[in-house]
């Protein structure tokens, strides 16, 4: 994972709809590719080729950081989408809640999700996409508000560390797991 | 103070509680498909890495598989041919198309016997709730975490809360269990268990069977939660007695004992509790674009200046343009063009069962198109050996092969634009089943119904035996 900058200045791009989900993040027409990257200029596809949606004004283009709706990235699974969002340039995403895999996803491929209250995603809608913004990641704010971030996943996020490898450091104690407790089913000899 | 299910089945899995980490949980058991995989394999393969459990994992095709004649696209063969070669090369076991044993992910874990009570299952696929149906804690990842197991068969996670939904009261007739959960998404709405486990509890879903609660669970993650599960009891042990990869004999004895004693403590404590009463519920149909946008068959679809809250009230504006539909219209004047009884939700067994009775020896409208997909070879032979597949085809369905189908249209199996489609699926999200398409989730039951009428139907109405 690449690591997060510890400060993340740019604009912002606001869409402020609730309940966006992955099917309309990355449509599936794109998820037969076998790649993990490519995937920035299909990011909502449908909605983008209406030349009113939100994201194609053009103070909103160039934009880092996301400002959305509740429960952002609600729906299937698919990681496609939040590799659509790094390649097209954003760094973070502003809502009040996120679908819990779409938030986990996010972790994984370094793209902030960053939880604020109604009011404050109210307030910085109201800024406007084009208006500039700085979060910083280590001190957990955006612009005047403070966000919560466990210190784990902040660590990972701004040093860019594998959680494989991490994981990996404890192949004894995950060894010592499976010898105490023999597996329920096999799949070998279906 | 009691512990719940949940509980229990996540401390028997935790491998490691490192001080300032999530702690790291043990997978019992990994399914694959084609969609989510390919990325995760290739990962491992630029790190030199293996997988550390083939004997745990199973690899499926599903998503991209035509259901009849028509070949693959060219994307969907390399995605389906990279899946064939990553399991080979991985020594990861595989169903594949045309093996006799492929099927949705989420139905041939269960037929298998391998979705057990008190196993951690995860998958690359956002229904992998409906395992939870057995008392498994079963979540959906992403492809990075896929890769993440895949390498270490373990999943650093933050544990989750717990919620408890109580289904009280007496299931009318003809309202089932695709019902219950359409009705408990409306009411709860799809963010209304973000972060937490559901556990399905109470006289209602007791009284379900196997695949009635599957669907239940597998549609959990449409209200936002991280998993369903319901506490495994006779109904559970008799489904999975005898299935292949089910303990035999001595063993069998020993895994009911430890099964038996995972339900939930009378004192444990949960951090939400909803009740719900279904004593009143009627047959629901999505009238909108999320799959909390539900109303009774008898109801009306609603107006969006009524709804209190203006995030709701943009989205069904927006919804009812994308569906074209007015406020008020009854929603048995609506009609359709496309019928799909198939999904991970609904192409059961049981399901189709239901379907063919309300189909038998009649015809649908002339300007209807139906499909029935099963979902697995297992189901579609079963089905066959019953007639099923006849008293389709004579009503005038298509009777196709195993495979997620018209659920997400990456398949064949699309809506065309404008077109309206009842749909036993999971997800009325715009363009999920085709650009364009109009999707309204519906039980099995009232999508047959539609069919013949080529309207929805209230299916209580209709002389309906009950189906085992």
């Amino acid at each position: 994972m690449k690591p997060l900058p510890r400060r993340i200045e740019g604009r912002i791009a606001v869409l402020e709809r609730a309940d966006v989900d992955t099917d309309q993040i990355m449509p599936k027409q794109f998820l037969k590719r076998i790649e993990r990257t490519g995937y920035g200029e299909f990011i909502f596809f449908e909605w983008a080729k209406n030349p009113d949606f939100e994201l194609n004004r053009p103070e909103a283009l160039g934009a880092s950081i996301l400002v959305v709706g509740r429960n952002f990235g609600c729906g299937s699974s698919r990681e496609h989408a939040v590799w659509g969002l790094r390649d097209a340039g954003f760094e973070a995403v502003v809502a009040p809640s996120f679908g819990d895999i779409f938030r986990t996803n996010c972790l994984k491929t370094g793209l902030l999700p960053v939880v604020l209250s109604e009011d404050e995603v109210r307030a910085l809608m109201d800024l406007g996409s084009g208006a500039e913004l700085a979060v910083d990641v280590e001190e957990q704010t955006i612009g005047s508000f403070r966000f919560e971030l466990d210190p784990y996943e902040r660590q990972r996020l701004l040093e860019g560390l594998d959680d494989i490898a991490l994981t990996l450091k404890r192949g004894d104690e995950i060894a010592a797991f499976e010898a105490a407790h023999p597996s329920p089913v096999s799949t070998a000899a279906l | 103070m009691g512990s719940t299910l949940f509980d229990r089945v996540w401390e028997a899995h935790v491998v490691a509680e490192p001080s300032a980490e999530p702690p790291l949980l043990y997978i019992d058991l990994h399914l694959v498909h084609e969609v989510t995989s390919a990325q995760a394999f290739d990962g491992l393969r630029l790190a030199g890495r293996r997988v550390r459990r083939p004997d745990l994992t199973l690899a499926t095709m599903d998503h991209n598989v035509p259901t009849d004649e028509r070949p693959p696209d060219s994307l969907a063969r390399a995605q389906l041919e990279a899946l064939r070669r990553n399991c080979e090369e991985f020594g990861v076991p595989l169903f594949a198309t045309g093996s006799g044993r492929e099927g949705i992910v989420h139905i041939i874990g269960p037929e298998l016997g391998l979705t057990q009570p008190g196993l951690t299952i995860v998958c690359g696929d956002s229904h992998t709730s409906t395992h939870g149906a057995f008392g498994a804690l079963a979540f959906p990842i992403g492809t990075s975490e896929v890769e993440l197991v895949l390498a270490t068969q373990t999943l650093p996670q933050h544990r989750p809360g717990t919620m408890l939904l109580d289904v009280t009261g007496d299931l009318p007739f003809g309202v089932t269990a695709k019902d219950v959960i359409l009705g408990v998404i409306g009411r709860i709405g799809v963010g209304g268990s973000i972060g937490h486990v559901i556990e399905y509890a109470g006289e209602v879903i007791r009284g379900l069977s196997m695949e009635g609660r599957m669907t239940i669970c597998n549609m959990s993650i449409e209200a936002g939660a991280r998993a369903g599960i319901v506490a495994p009891d006779d109904t559970t042990f008799s489904f999975l007695e005898g299935r292949p990869a089910v303990p035999k004999g001595a063993e069998w004895e020993r895994a009911l004992d430890r099964w038996r004693a995972l339900a939930s403590d009378p004192d444990a404590a949960y951090d939400r509790v909803v009740e719900i009463d279904v004593g009143g519920l009627a047959p629901q149909v999505s009238w909108g674009t999320n799959p909390g946008m539900v109303v009774p068959v008898d109801g009306v679809v609603p107006d969006p200046a009524t709804f209190a809250d203006p995030g709701d009230r943009e989205n069904a504006e927006r919804a009812l343009t994308y569906m074209a539909l007015e406020p008020g219209t009854p929603i048995q004047d609506i009609q359709v063009d496309r019928v799909f009884i198939g999904s991970c939700t609904n192409a059961r067994l049981e399901d189709l069962r239901r379907a063919a009775q309300v189909v038998a020896g009649k015809r649908i409208a002339p300007t209807v198109r139906a499909l029935v997909v099963p979902g697995s070879a297992g189901v579609k032979q079963q089905a066959e050996e019953e007639g099923l597949d006849r008293i389709f085809e004579e009503a005038g369905f298509e009777w196709r092969r195993a495979g997620c189908s018209m659920c997400l249209g990456m398949n064949p199996d699309v809506l065309q634009p404008g077109e309206r489609c009842a749909s036993t699926s999971n997800r009325n999200f715009e363009g999920r089943q085709g650009r364009g398409g109009r999707t309204h989730l519906v039980s099995p039951e009232t999508a047959a119904a539609t069919a013949l009428a080529g309207r929805f139907v209230d299916v209580r109405e209709l002389a309906l035996e009950p189906v085992a």
